[in-house]
């Protein structure tokens, strides 16, 4: 790859993405992403810091449990995710995991995770469940770890650098049928905290099921999102982060950028292929490939955020 | 007795074989435990009729975990891997919906008679 920088055009990004390979930058100016060959902003590493300031780094779907074909070692693929995240040049302030920590919610799970998280530089763990998180008869091994910060409500918000994050919770309230959902309590909790907010503030949503909706027959998405989007429309600056799907998708809508993230553990199928939303088979090598992190950056502080995808490949 | 007489109870069989599959969509069974698989993101039988005081076992056979999660509370299984199973025990009669809370689109419903 050239050292100097050359000014991709959003064909050759795409066409970059469209292998899979490398992965690829995703920088959003006012709203707006522009891809960049990751390679391209990687070989030259303070170049690559240069362009934002790390605000913080999301991990998803680490599904630590999982032995199947399709990964018979998500510890090891989470191992290395990890590393990368600890071999960035900048640590960021935070990480947040945006769910499914475990497959089956079983303590020894979410023990295993906790451990391998121990390893992590970044001092600073936000997390939302997914619904693999939460199937204990109970609902209460995720929260006993770590339900402190939302007061074991599961939605909680923070500011970190000047930009407000709201952690959400859509997993809970299943409508046999139906897709994720918020709820009124959570909704209404929401506007308590948005209320007297500057529009100019930008917000960071993160939650695990996604918040607009990829694929209804396997219910990617969320029933009430209209709602909180109604609620985000005024603000200049919004980000909304999702897991669950186990790969990018990420669309821009007015000042709204989506995005959900690759899982550490297995692929899943593009949607609407195949039976359901399993564990999708790859060549062995083709894997590490599919899997990684998002970095999500400050570029011109505070206004745009930017989002880089890692595979561990 | 004729040919086709003689030949009916074999050609019922038969009819009854091929149509078998169609026919577990809505099993009437009156056993003590019966049976409903998880497999490609479905429960079959989707609708199934049992005697009240029956066991009902949902066991899983997909790769992905599911749950069986009645709609009223009455049962919930926690996450069921690969082969593994789930009995709840209907002791009064009714009609009872669940669905799976790791992928709500799987439903199915146990009528108790």
């Amino acid at each position: 790859m050239s050292q100097e920088r050359p000014r991709t055009t959003r064909r050759g990004a795409l066409k970059c993405l469209a292998f899979g390979g490398a992965g690829t930058v995703f920088a959003l100016a006012g709203g707006v992403f522009t891809p960049i060959d990751l390679a391209v902003a990687a070989s030259d590493r303070t170049g690559a810091t240069a362009l934002g300031k790390p605000l913080f780094v999301q991990i998803s779907d680490t599904h630590i449990g999982f032995s199947k074909e399709a990964n018979p070692d998500v510890v090891a693929t989470l191992n290395r995710s990890i590393d990368v995240v600890n071999a960035l040049p900048e640590q960021p302030a935070l990480l947040i995991h945006t769910g499914d920590i475990t497959h089956l919610s079983k303590p020894a799970e979410f023990d295993l995770a906790q451990q391998l998280f121990s390893r992590l530089r970044t001092t600073e763990m936000h997390t939302t469940p997914g619904e693999h998180d939460t199937t204990d008869p109970t609902v209460s091994e995720y929260f006993n770890r770590f339900g402190k910060a939302s007061g074991n409500k599961g939605y909680y918000s923070f500011d970190h650098a000047g930009v407000h994050f709201l952690a959400l919770i859509n997993v809970l309230q299943f409508k046999p049928g139906g897709l994720g959902t918020l709820g009124t309590e959570q909704l209404a909790w929401l506007a308590g905290d948005l209320k007297g907010r500057s529009s100019s503030t930008p917000i960071v949503v993160f939650a695990h099921m996604p918040l607009w909706s990829i694929y209804e027959p396997w219910g990617w998405g969320t029933g009430d999102a209209p709602q909180l989007m109604e609620q985000l429309r005024r603000f200049g600056s919004v980000t909304v982060l999702n897991g669950h799907i186990h790969q990018i998708v990420q669309k821009v809508e007015g000042n709204v950028t989506f995005h959900t993230a690759r899982s550490t553990a297995y692929p899943q199928p593009v949607p609407g292929e195949g039976a359901g939303p399993g564990p999708l088979k790859v060549p062995t090598d083709q894997l590490p490939g599919m899997l990684g992190v998002t970095r999500v950056s400050v570029v011109k502080h505070p206004h745009s955020l930017r989002l880089d995808d890692t595979t561990i490949g | 007795m004729t040919v086709r007489q003689l030949l009916l109870p074999y050609i019922s069989a038969l009819l009854l074989a091929a149509l078998g599959p169609c026919l577990s969509r809505a099993d009437s069974v009156s056993g003590d435990s019966t049976i409903v698989m998880a497999k490609d993101f479905m429960f079959a039988p989707t609708s199934l009729t049992v005697a009240a005081g029956s066991t009902v076992t949902w066991t899983n056979n997909d790769d992905e975990p599911h749950t069986v999660v009645s709609d009223s509370g009455l049962f919930r299984s926690a996450a069921l891997d690969t082969n593994e199973s789930f009995s709840f025990r209907f002791a009064k009669s009714g009609t009872y919906h669940y669905a799976c809370s790791i992928h709500p689109r799987m439903a199915g419903t146990i009528i108790v008679r």
